[in-house]
């Protein structure tokens, strides 16, 4: 057993920049890379590519950073865990292979994950009982079985280390919640046993610590006048020893901090109950961890207590809940709040002489720069130009696409000094929705599939 | 002991983001004594009242000793969350810097 193993964060989001996992493999020693591409709402974009198209609905991103990194990769030993594979994390694994062919790289282990994708069993599993019920409102999910556009369960470090014990160098899944691509590689490198839920949690807070990359290195971080180098900013990396105690650091040379504040102000993020982290692994105690400066760039974190996971998965579920679309403008001074007031009012004045109107929660009318982003909170400002916003959602797609026509023309109808239409008519674009439930553990099978170069 | 007028964001850092419909904002200090301060003073009523226009639902509060942290849930915070919402701030990734926007009575030690 090895006495440390490196893992890396690349990858906090779908979107998120390729120099990321470039310079990762890179700049520095590492042992894992770990990727999250996924967000609440991507598995729903995701089915619906694959709709189109049967070899569609995974990550592309994690195909092109292959591209640029498959020879330090292979060179290297870095091994990598991505949830990149969406709703078809097959065809990923064969674009990867592919890929791996065309470069010339032999004898690379691409493997997946499967079973969390449920989008399938959803009528069996209602008809057998199951009411998913929505875990905010107590809704059962019966009540949007026609709209449901992608199902599935948060997996865990479980089988990321099964595929890595099958042989695996790449793992690809679909949805393994984002501490576990952290979890994982620690669960096979360092034997635990999938009851020693200290272990598992301590992995949990690491894999939480850098699931959004550099937003525990310096990245929106309060105090960021003392962030040295943002250009150059250093994905963090977990130095994990088999007790459980890990380090929070990043390569040499890389831009960026990490003090204990960064890594506190991350631990912080999308946080519930702190003494309850729920997980399919454990439950993790985020308030006993204790977290220590250790020198440059580096944090120790030790003592995690976790528990037992609760009984049942969490699913993600999401559905088709109507259309929204969202224009803006520019409205320069002089006046200008009062003018964008006015063309707020032309705007909703001009669809309801057409018959077109909104309910008020439908309607959005903001004026970017006067302090809408804590409004109420900062007195309102009266600056030289701001940003009109105006936005609708409805149901009715035709409304939307209405509304989207009626924006423009006030650039020759309304008050003067109204510009920046570059963007042209606003396209009502579909809403989904998010039904988060639960789901008993017995019911959800996982597999693993490892495909050689 | 007198006390002075301050800026929550003088002496405490803060991170936010979405928790569905909702958002949940960090705050934390760098000392006991201030952590001492924060836990009397930043209740969830005043949380509440600060966020008057931003917060429609409740709000909770956790504590984080460890951290000398306190996590706010600020319900319904978001007009509607998700792909739902229309706002700039969707995923309420500016709340924690208008949290450290409160003006704070704080005492003042030497």
């Amino acid at each position: 057993m090895r006495d440390q193993v490196l893992v890396a964060n690349g990858q906090g989001f779908w979107g998120d920049s390729i120099l990321g996992p470039v310079r990762l493999v890179r700049e520095g020693p590492l042992d894992y890379l770990a990727l999250d591409y996924l967000a609440e709402v991507t598995m729903s974009i995701m089915q619906k590519l694959k709709s189109r198209d049967p070899n569609a609905g995974y990550a592309t991103d994690f195909i092109r950073m292959l591209d640029r990194t498959y020879p330090d990769l292979a060179e290297k030993g870095v091994k990598v865990i991505a949830n990149a594979g969406g709703v078809n994390p097959r065809a990923c694994m064969d674009a990867a292979v592919q890929l791996a062919r065309k470069k010339d790289i032999r004898g690379l282990r691409v493997g997946v994950v499967l079973g969390d994708d449920i989008l399938t069993r959803i009528p069996e599993l209602l008809a057998s009982g199951q009411d998913l019920a929505n875990m905010d409102t107590g809704a059962p999910l019966s009540t949007v079985a026609d709209k449901i556009t992608s199902a599935n369960v948060y997996i865990g470090a479980g089988p990321v280390a099964e595929c890595l014990a099958a042989g695996a160098d790449i793992v690809i899944g679909g949805r393994i919640t984002d501490p576990a691509l952290v979890a994982g590689p620690l669960l096979h490198e360092f034997g635990w046993s999938a009851q020693d839920y200290a272990k598992l949690a301590a992995a949990t807070v690491a894999g939480h610590i850098v699931e959004c990359g550099p937003q525990c290195t310096g990245g929106n971080f309060t105090a960021w006048r003392e962030v040295r180098d943002f250009v150059r900013i250093g994905y963090p990396i977990i130095e994990a020893h088999p007790d459980g105690s890990f380090f929070v650091t990043k390569h040499p040379g890389t831009g960026g901090l990490i003090d204990r504040r960064t890594v506190i102000s991350q631990l912080l993020y999308e946080m519930g109950d702190p003494n309850r982290y729920l997980g399919p692994d454990c439950t993790a105690n985020f308030a006993s961890a204790r977290i220590h400066d250790a020198g440059p760039d580096r944090v120790r974190v030790d003592g995690v207590e976790g528990a037992p996971p609760p009984e049942t998965y969490k699913v993600s579920i999401s559905y088709h809940s109507g259309f929204k679309a969202v224009g803006q403008l520019t409205v320069s001074g002089p006046d200008a709040v009062d003018k964008a007031h006015l063309c707020a009012e032309i705007v909703f004045g001009r669809l309801a002489l057409d018959g077109v109107t909104f309910a008020e929660h439908e309607k959005l009318i903001e004026l970017v720069g006067t302090g809408v982003c804590h409004a109420g909170i900062v007195p309102a400002a009266d600056p030289p130009e701001v940003v009109l916003r105006l936005g609708v959602k409805s149901p009715d797609r035709a409304k939307v696409d209405r509304f989207g026509m009626e924006i423009v023309p006030l650039v020759t109808s309304g008050p003067p000094g109204v510009t920046g239409f570059a963007g042209g008519r606003p396209k009502a674009t579909e809403i989904i929705s998010y039904w988060p439930a639960l789901l008993p553990r017995e019911l959800v099978e996982t597999s693993v599939e490892v495909q050689e170069v | 002991m007198t006390v002075g007028k301050t800026r929550l964001g003088d002496f405490a850092m803060a991170r936010s983001g979405d928790k569905g419909d909702g958002s949940n904002v960090g705050v934390f200090v760098q000392n006991e004594a201030d952590y001492e301060f924060l836990v009397a003073f930043l209740t969830p009523e005043r949380v509440k009242q600060h966020f008057g226009h931003i917060c429609h639902g409740e709000v909770v509060r956790f504590e984080a000793p460890n951290m000398l942290a306190l996590n706010f849930l600020l319900g319904d915070s978001l007009g509607g969350g998700g792909s739902e919402s229309l706002l700039t701030d969707a995923q309420g990734k500016t709340h924690g810097l208008a949290l450290l926007e409160m003006v704070v009575e704080r005492p003042e030690r030497a």
